[in-house]
């Protein structure tokens, strides 16, 4: 019982990847691009006779990181969307829901209005990530009563700690002067001037969430049905969703700190891919990864090379997500209730 | 013959911030009969089936199965031994009639493994028996309460325990279900020699089905012993603060309580 779509989607991925690396100022065939990774990958440099000897250094280090950071954060995102949505119980609840964008956002904002450099080029993403990982310790810490946490209390507590951030954040764009720019550009999320290293470092760990993830999909599938009833299934509810969560959390924080806050993709990928492959976790956490991945870059790709001028990557997966989502939202309620 | 007992427990006690819930409750259960337990809302029912189900721990006191501590057993090897019909049966995600039936397996199936061709069928066969084969494709999130309740019922029917805990399992399906599963459970009781414990607030109902009966009040056993022993005017009277009439009934054959009504107009 294979899923078909896993396939489905691994092509279409993979084509988009070979696609959009094409596309840009300078237009690179997609004969040309696969020759030029074939290269760099085995090292013969004789595959490169007769192109322009532009096109590698285009090709690889500018084009490439950019596009595979993208659709890494877009694979994470969706893949903790599901998460989320799963240990929730929750359809509505998405990477960000616990207030984990409001943490990074605020973090960023210190180090953006501080104008802290002392940890070069990673200054901004790191307090985005400590800000991140606060944030989820707080919210975690707010919610616990009797050592359980109940989905209510997450959301609640996620809502109340957002809340209390977006208003540090306002204050520091209000007391931010030139740097006032660069806050809210920074938090409309944009994946211009990725490096190897970003690539690299979110790759490996949305690679090790994925697999976490997977690993407990079964159980997470059981929670559905309640504690109660995953507890007598043989399950430690409350210690799958501990680990879930900070997996999650960590993917999210991940994501967010490479590439500013991006929404809607980790609320909408679960969704549409529910409608394919069932709510089994088990199909859907891989659906949603190569989904999130495609979608992503796709956006991603608009910005960059269709659009006269670079709109920020989040404003269009929102603008281009958000009526999306109406539309299959009020065909499901039309069509019979499913979620 | 002696028998090791399916529960022995032992003072327990357990509270709920201040509240207290269960107090001092001692209480041994034999295996090869149906327990009804019987209370007034809120007298600690759900909760002392948490406790023999592994699923809460006790403050105070400890519970025994099959001479054993209950936190001795792992919690795989536990939903091998005991399965549990939850009161609510609210689920969250489109999940299909048969995926979540098969989720009672879950505790056999090995963690990157599928299920074997075993697991199916008597999946399969519960579906059947059941009742819910036409249903089997359907969206659970599409289904009644009843046809939901009936279906969370038989995935605990396919975990193919010893031990069955019911808590309130049937209050949301049609007559005719609530007799085919408890006619179900009760075969297996008397056939197969295994324990059904189950909560009920149809007095009636719990008379026709148990053999043993547990009146539950303020987190206290008020009594237990045989149904027809136990079952009377007085011990409805004490732990409802109802009147009634107790009555044997040729039909049901088990006692019978009617409760007073306004008469025909």
């Amino acid at each position: 019982m294979r899923s078909p779509y896993l396939f489905l989607l691994s092509s279409l991925l993979l084509l988009i990847i070979v696609l959009s690396t094409g596309m840009g100022y300078l237009e690179i065939s997609p004969f040309e691009v696969l020759k030029i990774i074939l290269a760099r990958i085995t090292g013969d440099h004789e595959l490169l006779n007769g192109l322009n000897h532009v096109f590698p250094y285009v090709v690889w280090d500018v084009r490439l990181p950019r596009i595979l950071t993208s659709a890494i954060v877009g694979a994470g995102l969706s893949i903790s969307g599901v998460i989320f949505q799963g240990i929730l119980l929750n359809p509505l609840a998405d990477p960000y829901t616990l207030g984990i964008s409001a943490g990074a956002a605020f973090g960023a904002s210190i180090a953006l209005f501080l104008d802290i450099h002392f940890l070069g080029i990673y200054s901004v993403p790191i307090f985005a990530f400590c800000g991140a990982v606060g944030t989820l310790v707080a919210v975690m810490s707010l919610s616990s009563f009797n050592r359980e946490m109940s989905s209510n209390n997450l959301i609640l507590s996620g809502i109340i700690v957002a809340a209390i951030l977006s208003a540090g954040i306002s204050f520091l764009k209000y007391m931010a002067d030139e740097q006032v720019s660069i806050i809210i550009f920074w938090l409309m999320g944009s994946f211009a001037s990725k490096t190897w290293a970003e690539v690299s470092l979110s790759c490996v760990c949305v690679l090790a969430g994925f697999l976490i993830c997977l690993f407990f999909a079964r159980d997470l599938n059981i929670m559905s049905l309640g504690d109660r009833s995953a507890n007598s299934l043989g399950i430690s509810a409350g210690r799958v969703r501990m680990i879930l969560l900070v997996t999650a959390s960590f993917m999210t924080a991940v994501c967010v700190s490479v590439s500013g806050i991006i929404g809607f993709v980790g609320l909408i990928i679960p969704h549409l891919m529910r409608f394919f492959t069932g709510a089994d976790n088990r199909k859907l956490i891989p659906a949603s990864s190569l989904a999130g991945a495609g979608l992503l870059l796709g956006a991603d790709t608009i910005t960059r090379a269709v659009l006269p001028v670079e709109v920020p990557v989040g404003v269009l997966t929102a603008l281009i997500g958000g009526p999306f989502f109406c539309y299959i939202f009020r065909q499901r309620s039309v069509g019979g209730l499913r979620a | 013959m002696h028998r090791i007992p399916v529960f022995e427990a032992n003072r327990l006690h357990f509270s709920y911030g201040r509240q207290k819930v269960l107090d001092n409750i001692s209480l041994t259960l034999e295996a090869g009969n149906f327990y009804a337990i019987v209370g007034p809302n809120g007298c600690g029912k759900t909760t002392l089936l948490d406790i023999m189900a592994g699923n809460k721990t006790p403050e105070s006191g400890n519970i025994r199965y099959f001479g054993r501590n209950i936190k001795e057993y792992g919690k795989r090897k536990l939903a091998r031994e005991i399965a549990l019909v939850p009161q609510d049966f609210y689920i969250h995600f489109p999940f299909t009639v048969g995926e979540v039936i098969l989720m009672g397996r879950h505790p056999y199936i090995p963690r990157l493994g599928g299920p074997s061709k075993e697991d199916i069928d008597i999946a399969e066969a519960i579906i059947e028996k059941t009742g819910l084969y036409k249903l089997k494709d359907k969206y659970i999130t599409e289904l009644s309460g009843g046809e939901k309740q009936r279906v969370v019922f038989a995935r605990a029917l396919v975990q193919d325990t010893p031990v069955l805990i019911l808590d309130e399992a049937t209050s949301n399906m049609d007559i005719q279900y609530t007799l085919n599963f408890l006619r179900a459970v009760s075969k297996a009781v008397s056939q197969a020699g295994r324990t059904v414990i189950s909560a009920l607030h149809d007095l009636n109902l719990a008379a026709t089905f148990s053999n043993k009966m547990v009146f539950m009040k303020s987190g206290r056993i008020v009594s237990e012993g045989n149904t027809h022993g136990v079952l009377t005017e007085e011990g409805i009277k004490a732990v409802f603060n109802v009147e009634s009439r107790v009555y044997f009934d040729q039909y049901s054959n088990s006692c019978q309580v009617s409760y007073k009504g306004i008469g025909p107009r």
